[in-house]
């Protein structure tokens, strides 16, 4: 029992939680002041609820990811939704195959805007080394995707990079993007209205 | 150390067994590596299962697959793979249909595992077994237009674009 | 109290045979599901809670193994069996170049034998950690799966100290492993061995004595062990069924019959079996891990690391610069115009889930002619329906994920 008590004496003193970087704004007694776009981005980034689609192998690794080891709630994404119509952000990891396809384009489908779609591996970016008649070659001939992460499977620290990035789209994207032209034709080339 | 043993004594009391059941002009029996393959015709293939399973103690269907041999006559093929686990033994037996009439019996009767083997070479090669529950497709979609397993299926996909045969010797 | 709306004379004729409210439900576990740990789907028929009956619909993730790997010379279709039971790769890799070896007629040294069971069983536990840990965030306990993984990184950074690779290790090459265990990979395996059992115990402890935990698994999803066997069942499945048949014990490969272990046995096959079993066969692995260190060190010979066969093992790259014969070998195993002989074998390994299987039929090519894994997840998963009859929907969740039902094996 002592040397627990000597231990805790010893251990160096709690440093001061950090916070996620305030935008930049003006700031006074009791108010903070900065662009709508810029403190929505900060909010959608560090907030993100992901929906693992984990098919095969980079399940795994994507399992080993979330756990403690390499942690993924420290982005913000503590709570994975097995259901699109709570989550943001569409993650595909594995082998998609043609009659997995309608099955993931429904569930994109039925995902809230704003979504985002990352695919993770090299199965699901373009069909990996799968080069057969049941395989889907790329999840990008039924769904849009946003960030793609090469691999297979990708260590945990690709995947994060991967996050990463995602986070820096969900930060800097526009509140009207998702009623652009832009994005309406991207959504009618891929034949989701 | 050797790379595998051979249990001679099993393998002659089953071919001896075999061969007195059904005679030689209907099984062909043959060594290979370590295990005795038997070929049958497909119109004694369910007696002989039946046999091997009830009078020489072969309780365990470890697998079975199709194959397909073009340019022979009868160009498809199952292989049922045996074990009896009390006395350690293993054998094959195979039998062959013609692409015309691929239909055999089922095995399901025998040992409920052959259920989904038998669909899974149904989809691959089309072949038919009658008697099954639930004969359908299982690893591909239900309307897939071939049977992908057969030699003359291609393994790519047939509508991709990208990928130039040129460069790829395809 | 008075007020009460209930109305109990009312409610005995709803629950009357054939008679009132007697509906049936159509229940979709559909192909994305959290509890399916794999891409496959059951369509449930229940009457309310009790389930009737299940159709299955498996090949979500069907990537044509077989037909792949007649399009690939022998050493390329290591990379495909890797990712059939992707938790426990290199049991799947030693597998198929065993199977080779048997077809080329190649025989190994003792020392490379032993390499191969350490990584072998280091898998295994890789494979059981990943399935009781799912059993036990399945059964409400997620402590676990979180401490855990942390077993399985350093597992992890093993294989990488061997391969370069983590999950799909493609490990080793036919005639044994294409470098020498380096020193820090003899090392981190030592310091494993020292360490994991007292974090199984930790495992047990929480677990396997826990009132909640029993109550939760024992009498779940159980299966006698007569139609296991008719139902192809094999491996830790069949061993807590109360059969002991194991493929390292009743067909031994790679030297397994120099080795001292026991084979655990359940006795009803329910969840609380199949997660004991598993439990147990993680501490007989650490057991043939140690004693493989022990015998590795008996052995003088400390730097072969595959067996003598210049066809099929590439030169070190050395010699392929320097030496006109090396250079002629290389040049021959890359090209694929090594002579193959002509005929089949089969070869099975005891993977994480039962008997994996491998039959090849070879014409004499550089590719295979036909190859067919008989894969163990597809075998037992037939009895899944069977299995769960009768019983509710919670239990058919975890008999499932006690199952380990892994959809890349399923599939293929």
């Amino acid at each position: 029992m002592s040397d627990k008590k000597d231990e805790l004496e010893k251990a160096p003193a709690r440093e001061k939680p950090t916070f996620v970087e305030p935008p930049p704004g003006h700031t006074g007694t009791g108010f903070f002041a900065t662009s709508m776009d810029k403190a929505i981005g900060m909010a959608r980034k560090n907030s993100l609820w992901p929906l693992p689609f984990a098919t095969s192998c980079c399940g795994i690794e994507f399992m080993s990811t979330m756990s403690s080891h390499y942690d993924l709630s420290r982005f913000g994404m503590e709570r994975l939704s097995f259901s699109p119509r709570q989550s943001d952000l569409l993650m595909v990891m594995g082998t998609i195959a043609k009659k997995m396809a309608p099955v993931l384009r429904e569930v994109y489908t039925q995902m809230a805007e704003p979504k985002w779609v990352l695919s993770m591996g090299a199965c699901a970016s373009s069909g990996g080394i799968f080069d057969s008649y049941s395989v889907l070659q790329g999840i990008d001939r039924v769904i849009p995707v946003d960030v793609y992460i090469p691999g297979c499977p990708p260590r945990p620290e690709q995947v994060i990079d991967g996050i990463l990035k995602i986070q820096e789209l969900a930060q800097n994207e526009s509140l009207r993007r998702r009623y652009s032209k832009e994005y309406e034709d991207l959504l009618t080339k891929y034949k989701i209205d | 150390m050797p790379a595998f043993t051979i249990k001679a004594e099993r393998d002659q009391l089953t071919t001896d067994r075999l061969l007195e059941r059904f005679g030689a002009d209907a099984v062909t029996h043959e060594r290979l590596y370590d295990t005795m393959c038997y070929v049958v015709p497909k119109e004694k293939i369910h007696d002989v299962l039946a046999f091997l399973r009830d009078e020489l103690d072969f309780n365990f269907l470890t697998s079975m697959c199709g194959m397909h041999f073009p340019g022979l006559e009868l160009e498809l093929g199952t292989v049922y793979f045996l074990h009896s686990m009390r006395n350690g033994h293993r054998i094959r037996v195979k039998t062959f249909v013609s692409l015309k009439e691929a239909t055999l019996p089922t095995a399901t009767d025998l040992w409920p595992t052959a259920n989904w083997m038998e669909r899974e070479t149904y989809d691959f090669f089309g072949i038919h077994f009658s008697g099954h529950p639930n004969m359908k497709r299982i690893l591909n979609m239900d309307d897939f237009p071939a049977f992908p397993m057969r030699k003359d299926y291609p393994l790519e996909d047939p509508t991709r674009e990208d990928k130039n045969d040129t460069f790829f010797g395809r | 109290m008075s007020e009460t709306t209930a109305r109990p004379d009312l409610w005995k004729e709803d629950h009357v045979e054939g008679g009132g409210l007697n509906e049936l439900t159509t229940l979709n576990l559909g192909p994305t599901h959290p509890a399916t740990h794999g891409i496959f789907q059951n369509v449930l028929t229940m009457d309310g809670e009790i389930i009737l009956d299940t159709e299955q619909t498996i090949g979500y993730i069907h990537r044509a193994f077989e037909k792949i790997a007649e399009r690939r010379p022998f050493n390329q279709i290591t990379t495909l069996t890797d990712r059939m039971n992707y938790c426990s790769s290199p049991i799947n890799n030693m597998g198929w170049h065993m199977a080779v070896e048997k077809l080329l007629g190649i025989d190994l040294p003792k020392r490379v034998e032993y390499m191969r069971v350490i990584v072998m069983e280091l898998s295994r536990i890789t494979d059981h950690i990943v399935c009781n840990t799912i059993i036990s965030q399945d059964a409400g306990a997620t402590t676990p799966f979180l401490y855990y993984y942390q077993w399985r990184e350093r597992i992890y950074e093993i294989f990488e100290e061997i391969c370069g690779a983590r999950l799909t290790t493609n490990m080793g090459r036919i005639g044994g492993f294409e470098r020498n265990f380096s020193d820090l990979a003899w090392e981190r395996t030592r310091a494993i061995i020292k360490e994991l059992p007292a974090a199984l115990d930790e495992f047990d402890q929480l677990l396997v004595r826990n009132r909640i935990f029993m109550d939760r698994t024992i009498n779940c999803g159980p299966f006698p062990a007569d139609r296991a066997l008719q139902y192809g069942f094999t491996g830790p499945n069949l061993r807590a069924c109360g059969v002991d048949y194991d493929v390292r014990v009743a067909d031994p490969y790679s030297s397994y019959e120099d080795f001292d272990f026991k084979i655990p046995v359940g006795k009803s096959g329910d969840v609380y079996d199949r997660f004991t079993v598993r439990q147990e066969e993680m501490r007989q692995s650490i057991s043939i891990i140690r004693q493989a260190l022990e015998k590795l060190d008996k052995i003088a010979d400390k730097t072969t690391y595959h067996a003598d066969v210049p066809d099929w093992v590439l030169p070190p790259k050395q010699e392929v610069y320097n030496d006109m014969e090396a250079l002629i070998y290389h040049f021959k195993i890359v090209m694929g115009e090594v002579e193959v002989p002509v005929g089949e074998v089969y070869h099975c390994v005891e993977g994480g889930n039962g008997e994996l299987g491998f039959y090849i039929v070879s014409d004499g090519g550089r590719n295979p002619f036909r190859v067919h894994f008989r894969r163990p997840c597809f075998i037992y998963y037939q009895a899944f329906p069977e299995i769960i009859k009768g019983g509710m929907l919670s239990d058919a969740i975890l008999t499932m994920s006690s199952m380990n039902v892994i959809a890349g094996e399923l599939d293929a």
